[in-house]
């Protein structure tokens, strides 16, 4: 099934936060993406869904400019150069991006660094609006999986970027922090910023979604508001059948 | 919120590395056993006399440093890829180039620190003596050392894509480096012998630190995002 995205009258006015052109990604002689078109307006939290290897971390990684297409054109924010945008854009990755020797505030201090952020203040409120102690001494090596998690989610928005591209954030996370993690980033939407989120955890992220995507077998399968309930949880919908 | 200038993000990306050192001192200690095993091992083996020891010297003394200087790039690199920490650098609007600029600085630091540690050892093993001036080593060692980890950084982050990553730095830095390695053995070799100038050898370190570092900034970016 291929899907096509017609733009409403709202977004023919707005500039999309991005915007794909027929994205095509191989991986030697395996395709990971087939032809993704689709526009994304600004200030919307938008859940990707699909099963493993469906294609939805390589489809946030090229929209990162982690992975280069192999056909196709994408613009994030207005540019094509994502260089350029570089400094608006938040990203976490499947693996936490962290380094276990250092502990959460020397993590926090060296990426906002790269941001041109000097700022300790900053960091350790950051910090606190995931739900961890800025004054925690110990690396994060010895956190729990769902501490690292929301260390690297507080490390992605540590810049206040404009679009967050968020991989798994909810992987090993419990159900609270997870809700707590979800109602941060429905906070952030509607302060304008883009959000996409990459889950198997639909669920969690449905009061605050605007929007989710499907994709299936490097196709963008679907694209519906919210998340409606025989997305919520496919694989049990599949055991029941 | 500006874009952080280069030398901003080489400081604190070089003060994360020492840091990281500091604490698991994973690239200083497999340097260190390295570089005492070379010198404890080949002074069993021969038993040369202070003559020979100088005519030798040169040539095992930098064998020891490039493959310790291997094992650090090695280890610096490694810590990169866990937890796929160079994605965030990726991801970010930090100039490539100060990752490399700091790698290299950092690098140098530890094969100059496990130098200054092994002279001693050197020269009570070998009964060394100088009979050329000593500053000219002092020389040698700076430009023998910066142009083993400028190329070996570079070089590192290509290898650290491959799956035999180890086997791989070696293999693709060692034909390069062979001008280098040529010099440096020569050049030492000539002050610690006392026979000739080792002008020219010292001369063509600087010309290969000089070039090298040029091209390794030049394309660095496009090693770092080489998928």
């Amino acid at each position: 099934m291929s899907f096509t995205y017609t733009p409403d009258s709202v977004a023919a006015v707005t500039t999309p936060a991005v915007s794909l052109f027929e994205i095509t990604k191989h991986f030697g002689r395996f395709a990971a993406l087939r032809g993704v078109s689709a526009e994304f307006m600004p200030g919307k939290l938008y859940v990707i869904l699909g099963e493993n290897g469906a294609g939805k971390s390589t489809l946030l990684r090229i929209v990162a400019g982690l992975l280069a297409p192999t056909r196709g054109e994408l613009r994030v924010l207005g540019t094509g150069k994502l260089r350029e945008v570089a400094l608006r854009v938040g990203y976490m990755g499947h693996a936490p991006l962290l380094y276990d020797e250092l502990d959460a505030m020397e993590n926090m201090r060296y990426f906002a660094g790269l941001y041109g952020i000097k700022d300790d203040a900053l960091c350790a409120t950051v910090l606190g609006r995931v739900g961890l102690d800025a004054k925690l001494r110990r690396r994060v090596g010895q956190y729990s999986q769902g501490m690292r998690q929301r260390t690297s989610l507080a490390r992605a928005i540590v810049h206040d970027p404009e679009l967050l591209l968020l991989d798994e954030p909810f992987s090993n996370v419990d159900v609270a922090s997870a809700k707590d993690m979800a109602h941060l980033l429905g906070v952030m939407r509607d302060q304008g910023k883009t959000i996409f989120v990459v889950t198997h955890q639909a669920p969690v992220m449905q009061p605050v979604a605007d929007e989710c995507i499907v994709i299936t077998a490097g196709r963008l399968t679907a694209r519906e508001k919210g998340i409606p309930r025989h997305l919520l949880s496919p694989y049990a919908a599949e055991v029941r059948r | 919120m500006k874009a952080p200038g280069l030398l901003a993000v080489t400081r604190a990306t070089l003060a994360k590395d020492l840091r990281l050192e500091w604490r698991s001192k994973d690239a200083i200690n497999s340097m260190l056993f390295f570089s005492l095993l070379v010198v404890v091992i080949f002074s069993f083996a021969f038993d040369p006399t202070a003559e020979v020891s100088r005519k030798i010297a040169g040539g095992l003394v930098w064998v020891a440093m490039l493959f310790a200087t291997i094992m650090a790039l090695n280890q610096t690199w490694a810590r990169e890829l866990r937890n796929n920490v160079m994605d965030a650098y990726r991801v970010s609007p930090a100039p490539p180039n100060a990752m490399f600029l700091a790698k290299t600085i950092g690098s140098f630091i530890f094969v100059t620190i496990l130098e200054l540690l092994m002279t001693p050892l050197f020269v009570m093993f070998y009964n060394l003596r100088s009979i050329g001036p000593v500053w000219q080593l002092v020389v040698i060692a700076l430009l023998a050392t910066w142009a083993l980890v400028v190329n070996g950084t570079f070089f590192a982050v290509i290898s650290i894509h491959t799956r035999s990553r180890e086997i791989m730095l070696p293999l693709i830095l060692f034909p390069i480096s062979i001008p280098a390695i040529l010099a440096m053995v020569s050049a030492t070799t000539l002050v610690l012998t006392g026979e000739y100038s080792p002008l020219f050898w010292m001369q063509l370190l600087a010309v290969y630190d000089v070039v090298f570092t040029t091209v390794c900034l030049v394309l660095f970016e496009i090693v770092l995002n080489a998928e």
